[in-house]
């Protein structure tokens, strides 16, 4: 096998495990994103979903170990990008050009990432803990719903939940139009399609995510 | 021709030899419109030798934008504020009278300053020297379009050749990936028809010395496509990691 990890160790390859793992996580985020929107039906709503996913908890568990692998690698081959490329660039001209060339989602991609990270970890310790392990941070019990009400009635972590998936935005924004050109599955023809359908899904995403938090805040949930 | 000369204010980077740190020195020019940026170096090496003092080193040869010599950093844009123009090709009616122009040498880790505004892209040599090639037993020249090629094609082919080699991709990319430059080459013989026999083998040798020479990741922010003075399109790149994925998986690996 000493052929994959030299071939994922070439720039190309990098950027490859890059664009396999983002796209991957690009999808979840989806399905994440539909199964968040059942809090908008309400209490039996959201928690019928939640129970639905605990009837399939073995295949869960499994997708969870393989989204956890996804996100360290495409984290840790993010990191490491960066590093590299910031040792394979020695500095700033005197006039920085680049802002009127590139794109801001492009150019901040280590410092949106690095902030989503910081959130996914927070998100982990509070939903998913809570969720599969403590329960209700006061009572203890597994009303999922509740959970979710706990914490969104908390203007300090609803703000940062939300800047944090507006900062996400960005994020994808790059990061889709980015997977295509890595895969190489582009061309003239349709670059331009699928830069807008980067940005449609990047602002429907950030905003999908965003919209939840405001909700319970506005109406408390009730 | 001609017109009010301009009065500039040049801040030019100096550094004697690639271990010194270098800074910026100011210079005051008065220079014809019609000067191109080159011209005006030259007059003001003019000047600095009539005083007694070192010129201001710089590359150039054609001086006619096709053979990728000349290359300097111009208020942050590789090649100057102009699209699709090479250093040589800009001329100082572009500025203003009374303008601040910062001149620097392209700055990669793979292109080390040798002195002044010349940096050393052997780099690219190494990487023309792993697959920028075909080969064939020579003998008698063929018949002219013996192997005939659609319009369409040679004409994308001839885009991707026209890449000049002169390093501003990497000059103008936050990582120094040089990858608009070996996607320009890799391109302009994946192609074409004789090109086809060494695909797969020179995509995977070139891509190796891309890497082994210091280059960065492209991280698709197109900055290369925007300074490019030849107009590479960054389509080629996405050619070279079509051929290179397919390359790692499908076809032999020549690359261990």
């Amino acid at each position: 096998m000493g052929w994959l990890t030299t071939s994922l160790n070439r720039s190309i390859g990098k950027k490859f495990v890059m664009a396999l793992t983002g796209s991957l996580l690009m999808l979840f985020l989806i399905i994440h994103l539909i199964g968040n929107l059942t809090l908008y039906g309400g209490r039996e709503a959201f928690n019928g979903y939640v129970e639905t996913l605990e009837v399939v908890k073995p295949v869960v568990r499994v997708i969870e170990v393989i989204l956890a692998a996804i996100f360290i690698f495409h984290i840790f081959n993010g990191v490491r990008l960066w590093w590299e490329n910031k040792k394979a660039n020695p500095g700033k001209y005197a006039i920085n050009a680049n802002k009127e060339i590139t794109t801001f989602s492009s150019r901040t991609t280590i410092v949106t990432g690095s902030i989503i990270f910081i959130f996914l970890v927070l998100h982990l310790s509070t939903f998913w803990y809570q969720f599969n392990i403590s329960g209700h941070p006061e009572t203890g019990s597994f009303e999922f719903y509740d959970i979710v009400v706990y914490w969104f009635n908390q203007p300090v972590y609803s703000i940062v939940y939300i800047i944090a998936v507006l900062l996400l935005g960005f994020h994808l924004n790059h990061g889709f139009q980015s997977a295509f050109q890595t895969f190489g599955w582009n061309n003239k023809k349709y670059f331009p399609v699928i830069k807008l359908t980067g940005t449609i899904y990047a602002i429907v995403i950030s905003l999908g995510f965003a919209s939840i938090p405001l909700y319970f805040l506005l109406t408390g949930g009730k | 021709m001609g017109g009010e000369k301009l009065n500039l204010t040049l801040k030019i980077w100096r550094q004697n030899s690639p271990d010194d740190k270098g800074q910026f020195e100011e210079f005051k020019v008065e220079i014809s419109p019609d000067a191109s940026i080159l011209e005006m170096l030259d007059e003001l090496n003019n000047d600095l030798e009539r005083e007694g003092k070192r010129p201001v080193a710089f590359e150039s040869d054609c001086r006619e934008g096709i053979c990728g010599t000349c290359g300097i950093v111009i208020n942050g844009h590789p090649h100057g504020p102009l699209p699709k123009t090479a250093t040589c090709q800009l001329h100082m009616r572009n500025f203003k009278n009374g303008d601040v122009i910062y001149l620097e040498p392209f700055r990669a880790a793979a292109f080390p300053i040798i002195r002044d505004l010349i940096v050393d892209r052997s780099g690219f040599d190494k990487i023309q020297q792993a697959g920028a090639y075909i080969s064939f037993n020579t003998g008698g020249a063929p018949d002219a379009n013996s192997i005939p090629i659609g319009k369409d094609v040679a004409a994308a082919a001839l885009d991707a050749a026209e890449c000049i080699g002169c390093g501003a991709c990497v000059a103008a990319c936050k990582n120094s990936s040089a990858m608009l430059f070996v996607g320009a080459k890799v391109s302009q013989y994946a192609l074409l028809p004789q090109g086809q026999p060494e695909r797969y083998k020179r995509v995977q040798t070139m891509v190796a010395a891309m890497d082994e020479a210091g280059f960065g990741s492209c991280t698709n922010t197109y900055a290369c496509e925007a300074e490019c003075p030849k107009g590479i399109s960054i389509m080629n790149i996405a050619r070279m990691n079509r051929d290179f994925i397919k390359a790692k998986i499908v076809e032999q690996e020549v690359d261990i």
